[in-house]
């Protein structure tokens, strides 16, 4: 009975979380989009607007369901759906503090990468469905980028689990703290497990897992089909690609589940390089700065406030630079962040036998 | 293929380093600033964004916005209605019998502005009516807000004869031309 609670209850959180975090999100969005520009934002609805998403959705629940006519009804109305579940059981797997994770399993990376890769299939359904040639050609430009993409953070991520040892992703955030199970180095050179903080992250453990951080974090762009990655949306060649036929609560969920997965790889990029729900702050001889800081409230807070920080750079970044063209696209993924990251595996591999032994 | 990724990286951070300038800068507003200060272009950081109805931009002393009629002056020429590119004065005039009176420069009125109404919807503010006047009676004010929810309250009336007052003058030209008729018959 207990359990069934818990099955129940975890979902709904996670649920309402995503929810919550779109609204802010897309408020946040809106916001940095203006003040990047010299605008204002919006600034009518509440104060500062900050109900200004909120009555969004509520327009876009009040709205009718509309099928297009010449659109496959299945595939259609299913697409929303699967992409917005594929995303939101990502979140499955994810640790929120120390043994704080809705699943704690030991094949936990592995199963993200497999369960985010079906979003690339309800993008296909969903222009496919839609029976519309601008839908198509977004799906299609999505799916070659999705795929394409799959290799770097893949890549990436090996290259990083080659150091730490471990697919599950609880233990992973154990080892980047103060409570790690071995002896971790900053830098291969320092041991730090009694330093903690900023030092003992995957990220700083050897030197080359920057580099791969930055090839993971642009190919996540990527992944979540956000600037300077959107040609399947690309609005202005478009319309909104796969996305133009939809309306109403069904438009609601394709957001929402762009907005997840904008957290979700933001937060897979924490929890693998960045320390996960470890602390920021190092210990300083007696000022215990990172005994201080560490423990499940602490941890869900530094999660949080990681995540959030990696998601406002995605902002940011969609303001700054301008729209790939297909071919560029894949000239980055394929000349640039492939040899990159098999370069870093390859690094990795060295780094473990050479140096960490 | 290495040195076009240094420079890609480069210039993206070049951009990102301008962006977040802008958005820090974004704390303070521009302000409504003239665009007739010389410096109006050194200022480059802070919102630009005027909060309309709150504040409002300065605009120029010859600034030509709504038209404004003065129908004392009017001698309902019609020209304005003809110069129109876009037809949206109506006139209609009703003849007069004898001299109504005389404009402020001196014209002659001899017909009645029974209707003269501008569809402020649908002028494009070019101000050929203004060019054509010949007593000057239709000007461009600096009066450029005036929305409004009802589209026919963007319909100017400004005769200000009332219906009873029309059929009179009507009744007044036609029984004249009776009377010349006649007149001519005897």
């Amino acid at each position: 009975m207990d359990s069934i609670h818990i099955n129940i209850l975890v979902p709904v959180a996670i649920f309402s979380f995503i929810a919550l975090f779109t609204l802010f999100a897309v408020y946040a969005e809106r916001k940095i989009a203006g003040f990047v520009q010299d605008r204002l934002g919006p600034n009518e609805t509440g104060k500062y607007g900050l109900l200004q998403t909120i009555a969004d959705i509520l327009k876009l629940l009040q709205k009718e369901f509309i099928n297009p006519s010449a659109a496959d009804k299945i595939l259609f109305s299913v697409a929303p759906v699967l992409i917005f579940v594929a995303v939101f059981i990502g979140f499955s797997v994810i640790p929120w503090g120390p043994d704080f994770v809705p699943a704690n399993t030991n094949t936990g990376l592995f199963f993200i990468m497999a369960i985010v890769s079906i979003d690339a299939i309800g993008i296909l359904m969903a222009g496919w469905g839609s029976n519309n040639k601008y839908s198509l050609l977004g799906s299609i430009r999505a799916i070659a980028q999705m795929i394409s993409y799959e290799l770097p953070v893949g890549l990436s991520l090996i290259s990083a689990v080659m150091i730490t040892q471990t697919l599950n992703l609880n233990d992973l955030v154990f080892n980047q703290g103060l409570w790690a199970s071995h002896d971790i180095h900053f830098l291969g050179i320092w041991k730090v497990n009694e330093v903690g903080g900023i030092f003992a992250w995957n990220i700083f453990q050897a030197p080359h897992l920057m580099v791969s951080y930055l090839v993971f974090f642009i190919a996540s762009l990527a992944e979540c089909n956000r600037a300077p990655f959107d040609i399947p949306e690309a609005e202005s060649e478009l319309i909104g690609g796969f996305h133009t036929e939809y309306g109403g609560i069904r438009f609601a969920f394709l957001f929402l589940a762009e907005y997840a997965i904008m957290f979700l790889v933001a937060m897979l990029g924490v929890v693998i390089f960045l320390g996960g729900w470890n602390t920021i702050l190092p210990n300083i001889g007696s000022i215990r700065l990172a005994d201080w800081t560490t423990g499940l409230y602490w941890g869900i807070f530094w999660t949080l406030i990681k995540s959030l920080i990696i998601v406002a750079i995605q902002i940011w970044i969609r303001w700054t630079l301008p729209r790939f063209r297909a071919d560029q696209l894949m000239t980055l993924c394929w000349k640039i962040l492939i040899p990159v990251g098999f370069i870093c595996m390859a690094i990795s591999g060295l780094w473990r036998i050479l140096i960490m032994i | 293929m290495i040195k076009t990724t240094i420079q890609g990286l480069l210039t993206a951070i070049k951009g990102l380093t301008l962006t977040i300038k802008h958005l820090f800068g974004a704390r303070k507003s521009r302000g409504s600033r003239d665009i007739k200060s010389p410096d109006y272009f050194a200022n480059q950081q802070g919102v630009t964004t005027v909060q309309f109805p709150k504040e409002k931009m300065p605009i120029p002393e010859v600034a030509r916005y709504q038209l404004q009629v003065d129908i004392d002056d009017c001698i309902v020429c019609d020209l304005c209605a003809k110069a129109c590119p876009v037809d949206c004065i109506a006139i209609e005039a009703v003849k007069s019998p004898e001299i109504i009176g005389k404009t402020s420069d001196g014209s002659v009125k001899r017909l009645y502005p029974a209707q003269f109404d501008i569809d402020m919807a649908k002028c494009m503010y070019c101000g050929l009516c203004t060019v054509v006047c010949p007593t000057e009676c239709i000007i461009m004010t600096d009066n450029y807000d005036r929305s409004s929810t009802n589209l026919t309250d963007l319909i100017y009336n400004f005769s200000e004869m009332t219906d009873h007052e029309v059929s009179q003058r009507k009744q007044e030209w036609t029984k004249f031309q009776a009377d010349k008729e006649a007149a001519k018959k005897k």
